[in-house]
């Protein structure tokens, strides 16, 4: 019972990736496309933490916390170049 | 594992599940940007918030308790918000246009520049 449900809980999360990758191709804007791969990586965590559920292991329990920082410091590194045009400034007095 | 800890692990996967997928139905089928990156940045921090406190029962039941667990977990709830924020700025500031029907945009009086299209110009119709 517990591993069937746990199943079902992946399948929806994959069709939830599913969604965000129909929007990572089709969305009109380039913010559109980021926020989808932002929410991309937040359902590759809760992912990878099913699967250690599923595989009765705790070895993956860093790879959560790695991949949410990745996704975080992604989306800041878009959108500093969305709106700047550079990701590191060269002037230091601005 | 007992069966009432077990039952409390499968519910709050199960509500995780509910708010990840009620938040891609929300990047799917809402009008502009701004709309899809409120469905994203709000319901899919849920939804992985619960998820990860069901993980984080699970393995304290069996004898473990990870706290780098409980570390993913105030990060994920302290930059997720700050990541929509992020990625929203930028993208009014270069520009993007917000969905024909909405009836107000005050940051534009503050922003001034722009070649964005608000609802105030054409008496809220914009092709």
């Amino acid at each position: 019972m517990f591993n069937i449900l746990l199943y079902a809980v992946l399948v929806m999360l994959s069709l939830s990736i599913l969604g965000y990758v129909y929007r990572l191709i089709k969305g009109p804007t380039i913010p559109d496309r980021v926020v989808a791969l932002d929410a991309i990586g937040i359902t590759l965590v809760s992912i990878t933490a099913l699967v250690s559920i599923v595989m009765e292991t705790n070895a993956f329990l860093d790879v959560i916390l790695l991949i949410g920082i990745l996704s975080f410091i992604g989306t800041a590194a878009f959108s500093k170049f969305l709106a700047k045009g550079v990701i590191f400034d060269r002037d230091r007095n601005s | 594992m007992t069966g009432i800890l077990e039952f409390v692990v499968l519910a709050f996967i199960l509500i995780g599940a509910f708010f990840s997928l009620v938040a891609a139905i929300g990047v799917v089928r809402l009008p502009d940007v701004y709309t899809r990156n409120h469905a994203a940045s709000k319901s899919a921090t849920l939804g992985v918030m619960f998820i990860l406190i069901g993980t984080f029962l699970y393995f304290a039941a069996e004898g473990h308790t990870n706290t780098r667990l409980i570390l993913a977990i105030v990060f994920i709830f302290l930059t997720s918000p700050v990541g929509g924020h992020l990625i929203n700025r930028a993208a009014y500031y270069t520009g993007v246009n917000m969905w024909d029907q909405s009836v107000r945009d005050d940051l534009r009086e503050k922003v001034g520049y722009g070649k964005r299209k608000s609802p105030e110009d054409t008496g809220g119709k914009i092709s």
